[in-house]
Order: C-alpha cells, then sequence, then structure tokens
C-alpha cells in the first residue's frame, strides 16, 4: 500500500494541461457505419467469380435481345446451305435444314432464359405464399401444409415432369407449368424457416400489437428480412429450370418446331455429331455457361449475405 | 413414405388417362371390334374407379401387366431385364462421384486459397454447369470418336461403362467436392484437429482418422439427392450410348404412349427412390451417433 502512496504523490499538477473541448472529435465516430445491402454490394463485388458469372450473364443477355433483331436472317427462315461449318456469313454455322445457327442460338438463349425466370418467379410467388403462410400460422394448419410439400418432395422431381408433359401439349407453357409443379418446394421451406426465426422478434410482436393483420406482417415485415434467403435460392432456382427444360429438350418432350431452345438444339445436334460438330458445340457452351453464370451469381451472394463471414 | 408412394401411383395413374393419344392409335386404325376387343384386354372399357382400383392392387403385388406395345412382354420382364444394367452403371457412377468428389474436395481443403485450391473449384464449377448429357455428347466424339479411347456407344462389358457412368457422376463430382470443401474447412478450425496436429500426427493421417469422418457428414445426406440424380441421369446417358437400361425403356415408353410401361417403371423407379432415401437416413444415424432417428430406442 504505502508503494502505490508514493507513486500517486509524484505526480504534479504541472503535468497537466487545459486543452478545451474538441468537438470535433467527440462527433467523430471510429469507423463510417454502413448500412447492411451496402455491405453485402461490397463484398459481392470482390468476389470475383461473382462477377465474371454477372458480366457473362449481362452479355448473354443482351445478345438475346439484340442478335436476333440485328442480324440478317430469320431463326426458322431456310437458307439452303445445309450443315455449313462456321464462316464469316454464318458464324455458328447453319443446320440440317439450313438455318443460321447464330440466330437460332440467341433465340434458344430468349427461350431458355424466359422459361427459366418465369418458372423461377412462379416458384418465388407460390414458395413465399407458401411458406410464410405455414410459418406465420403455426400449428396445425402450417402442420399439414407442410406435410403437404414433403409428401410433394418425396416424389421424383424429374419424373413428375416427365409424367405432365407427357399428358400435356408440348409448348413452352407447359414447359413453365411442369417445371414450377415441384419447384416450388424448396423455396417454401427456406421462407418457413426464416419467418419462423423472424416472427418470434419483438418488433413483429410490437407490430401485432398494433393490430397489423397478417397481410401487413407478411409484406412490411417478413418478407424484407427473408429477403437475402430468398434472393439466393431464386438466383438457384433458375439454373436449375434451365438445366431441366434442355434436358427435357433433349428427350424430346420440349419445345417443339420450328422454335428454337437450347437443349433442343443440343439434341439434334447430337445426332450429327460426326459429320457437323458445331451444331452440338454451340448451344452447348451457350447452355453451361449460363448456367455457370447463374451458380456464380448465387453463390457469391450467398457468401456476400451470409453473416457468419461479416467482417 | 408410403403416402408418397400412394400419390404418385395415384397421380401417374390419372395424368396417363387424361394423355391424348391412345398405344393402340400408332399403329393402322383398327375395326371398331378389335378396339373393344384390345380395350377389355387392358380393362381400358371400366369406370376409372375399377380400373385404379385394379391398377393400385397390381401395383401392390408388383404385377403391371402386360406391354402394350410389344405383345407378350410383361412389364416385369422389361423391368427385371433392364434394371440389372441400369444398376450396375448407377452404382458405378455413384462410387466414381463420391470418389473423385471427396478426393477434390479434400484437396481443395488442404490447399485453402492456394493453387490446388483454385484448380479444383475451378473442376467443381465445371462440372456442376455442364449438363451430362453435353459432356456425353462431347466425350463420345473427342474420346471416342476422334481419339478411339473408348468404345463409341453399347453395353458389352466394363470398357464400354466407363465414359456413361462418368457422364452421369460429374455433375456430382462438383457438388460433393464443395460439399467435402466447406466442411473439411469448417472442421479444420475445431480443436480436436489442432489437437491431433500438435500431438505429432501427420497431415493425412489426420485427414483420414480425424478431420474426415466429420467431414462427410453433409455428403451422406447427398446420398439421397445423388440416387435420384444418378437415376434420372441415366434417362439421358442410356439414349447417348444406347445402353439397353432401364431410363431407355422408359423414355421410348413414353413415346411409345406404352401406359402400363410408364406406369410399372415410374412405380419401380419411385420405390427405389424412397427407399435409397430411407436407407440414407438410418445410415446417416449410425454414422452420426448425435442424431437418433425418431421413434428409435435408447
Amino acid at each position: 500500500m504505502a508503494h502505490t502512496d508514493q507513486q500517486v504523490e509524484k505526480f504534479d499538477t504541472k503535468m497537466f494541461s487545459i486543452v478545451g473541448i474538441r468537438e470535433k472529435e467527440t462527433e467523430k465516430l471510429a469507423e463510417k457505419s454502413i448500412s447492411f445491402w451496402k455491405e453485402v454490394l461490397l463484398r459481392f463485388s470482390q468476389n470475383k467469380l461473382a462477377i465474371i458469372g454477372l458480366v457473362l450473364l449481362i452479355i448473354i443477355a443482351i445478345m438475346a435481345i439484340v442478335a436476333p433483331m440485328t442480324s440478317p436472317y430469320n431463326y426458322r427462315e431456310q437458307l439452303g446451305i445445309y450443315n455449313a461449318p462456321p464462316s464469316a456469313a454464318h458464324w455458328f454455322g447453319t443446320d440440317d435444314l439450313g438455318r443460321d445457327m447464330f440466330v437460332r442460338v440467341w433465340e434458344g438463349a430468349r427461350i431458355s432464359l424466359f422459361i427459366g425466370l418465369t418458372a423461377a418467379v412462379i416458384d418465388l410467388i407460390i414458395g413465399v405464399l407458401w411458406g410464410s403462410i405455414a410459418g406465420l400460422s403455426g400449428g396445425r394448419v402450417d402442420n399439414i401444409m407442410m406435410r403437404i410439400a414433403d409428401v410433394l418432395s418425396a416424389v421424383p422431381y424429374l419424373l413428375v415432369v416427365i409424367i405432365l408433359l407427357v399428358v400435356m401439349e408440348k409448348g413452352i407453357l407447359p414447359m413453365i407449368i411442369a417445371l414450377s409443379i415441384t419447384g416450388w418446394i424448396n423455396m417454401a421451406r427456406i421462407v418457413r424457416g426464416e419467418v419462423l426465426s423472424i416472427k418470434n422478434q419483438e418488433y413483429v410482436l410490437a407490430a401485432r400489437t398494433l393490430g397489423a393483420n397478417t397481410w401487413h406482417l407478411i409484406i412490411k415485415h417478413l418478407i424484407p428480412n427473408a429477403f437475402g434467403a430468398i434472393l439466393v435460392t431464386m438466383t438457384l432456382t433458375i439454373p436449375t429450370a434451365i438445366f431441366t427444360e434442355s434436358f427435357l429438350s433433349y428427350l424430346g418432350l420440349g419445345v417443339p418446331h420450328p422454335d428454337a431452345s437450347w437443349g433442343t438444339m443440343a439434341s439434334e445436334g447430337n445426332k450429327a455429331l460426326t459429320s457437323a460438330p458445331w451444331r452440338l458445340f454451340f448451344p452447348a457452351f451457350f447452355i453451361s455457361l449460363t448456367i455457370f453464370a447463374f451458380n456464380a451469381i448465387g453463390d457469391g451472394l450467398r457468401d456476400a449475405l451470409d453473416p457468419k463471414l461479416r467482417k | 413414405m408410403l403416402i408418397a408412394l400412394f400419390f404418385i401411383i395415384s397421380i401417374t395413374f390419372f395424368l396417363m388417362r387424361l394423355a391424348p393419344g391412345s398405344p393402340f392409335a400408332s399403329e393402322r386404325q383398327f375395326p371398331p371390334q378389335i378396339e373393344k376387343q384390345l380395350n377389355a384386354k387392358y380393362g381400358l372399357d371400366n369406370p376409372w374407379y375399377i380400373q385404379f382400383k385394379d391398377y393400385v392392387a397390381d401395383s401392390l403385388t408388383f404385377d403391371f401387366g402386360e406391354s402394350m406395345k410389344y405383345k407378350g412382354r410383361s412389364t416385369n420382364d422389361i423391368i427385371f431385364d433392364s434394371f440389372p444394367i441400369s444398376m450396375t452403371l448407377g452404382i458405378e457412377a455413384m462410387l466414381i462421384s463420391i470418389g473423385f468428389g471427396v478426393i477434390i474436395g479434400v484437396i481443395a481443403a488442404l490447399y485453402h486459397n492456394r493453387f490446388p485450391d483454385y484448380l479444383a473449384i475451378t473442376i467443381a464449377v465445371l462440372g456442376i454447369s455442364v449438363p451430362s448429357f453435353i459432356l456425353a455428347g462431347l466425350m463420345q466424339y473427342f474420346l471416342a470418336f476422334k481419339l478411339g479411347m473408348f468404345p463409341i456407344s453399347g453395353w458389352k462389358g466394363f470398357i464400354y461403362s466407363i465414359l456413361p457412368a462418368l457422364a452421369i457422376a460429374i455433375t456430382h463430382i462438383g457438388f460433393i467436392a464443395k460439399l467435402t470443401r466447406s466442411s473439411m474447412l469448417e472442421q479444420m478450425n475445431s480443436e480436436y484437429v489442432k489437437l491431433a496436429r500438435a500431438k505429432g500426427l501427420g497431415k493425412w493421417k489426420t485427414v483420414f482418422k480425424h478431420t474426415l469422418r466429420n467431414a462427410l457428414l453433409p455428403v451422406v445426406t447427398y446420398l439421397g439427392p445423388l440416387a435420384a440424380g444418378v437415376l434420372t441421369g441415366s434417362f439421358i446417358i442410356e439414349q447417348v450410348f444406347s445402353i439397353p437400361g432401364l431410363g431407355r425403356h422408359f423414355v421410348t415408353s413414353i413415346s411409345n404412349r406404352d401406359y402400363t410401361v410408364i406406369m410399372g417403371t415410374t412405380v419401380f423407379y419411385s420405390i427405389i427412390l424412397l427407399l435409397a432415401v430411407f436407407i440414407v437416413d438410418i445410415l446417416y444415424s449410425v454414422i452420426d451417433p448425435r442424431i437418433k432417428l425418431k421413434g428409435a430406442k435408447r
């Protein structure tokens, strides 16, 4: 004790001086705070693979819009040049009916992207509604709704889609219906999980106490907070839909002639593999590229949204 | 599980009834008497609820009747002739995907953020992005047709099965590699791995004795979807490589509108898949003692 007393005595008032109020420094925060979404965006943009995917996708989308409009050929026009290899006039060659493959590939991009996006949006709507209603209601309603989803998802996805397409006429609409009939389950499960974790939080309770009804809760509170998970699931649903579409087209259950989808073109190209390999190569390349792009973006988003990886 | 099976059985039944076109339509026009007789033979003239009852009863006793297209061949014959082929191919594909997937994933995790990691991830992403049927076509063209390393198509021995199995497996290799990598990375930060390393156990020995055992749990959950993926993958791959497996029969029966065969194979596929998922569930609780099956005895 004596030791510390001696030390304290050594401090003299001369050692201190008055510095006054530093107003600027008290107002300054340790670090500039950024919002959650800004941070997500920042981390997403640091992910090289995801950015590559995004750029590729934008290019593919632009080409799908622009190429068929500006090309001198039409996707169903038969030019009389059969199975010609790629050349200056026909960048991707021609097929067995003498149609320009370049235009057909981008026409196919339109159809494949359209089917993929629409199926994903339908999945989104049904899945979000189903999942949030089940999660919010809880109890018996939740139980029954999720049992239905369980039974549906126990049924092999492709088997159902194939059987459905056998029954329906070929075309784009049946394809979308078939794809979304079991596709929403995954989304519903994820949304329900999110809703269950959000719904017992204080602000939702407060909103309820203030008299907010279920719709208001879903739209104002649950969806914005589950948005990240929904976004990731949706980005990863699109490549699955595109893949399934090309898979089914390949089996001959896809979009009928003369419309072009990548799957149909790849399937035709496979038959002419030995004589005209470019007819498989180009559609195949763009299917893979698109699926890759969506997957890369989805993975990047998931990493960016993961709170465990926040710095 | 049984509910799901019943659901599949009934949904295939009703959808087949709704389907346009009749199995006898593709042949020349029958006189009405013969068509009536044919319908009577397959029970198509009964009201739907009697057909449905018969059909469910038949499914339960595993008797799917005679093919409507190929006279004299029963659906059971078709299934049991072709399923062994598909199963060989499927098992081969599963072994390839698990083997390569785990190895690639482990290498990626051990060399985290270094060259082998990037290489492995690129392979995995490519594997996931390239659809199996495209890969099948490309392999057929380059490896079999151009280089002559493998037979182009057919089913006459082991060498014929390599390319198809690889084509089915490649997507799953990618998925399994990604799963293994991320769970390996997670496990490698845990205390017990650090302890194993600290007490002087070698790098690879730690991986095989400690890390992998825990890191493989997510991979085990993937086995169910893997079985489904391998089965459905065979639809196209068997077509591309002209392998006389069940997948090809399924696809042919669809374009032939051969109702009995479609329903038979669908139900058969569903049983196999549900069984696979069930086995995986059991396997999971065997491997990880922390998970108890519901209703299991303590």
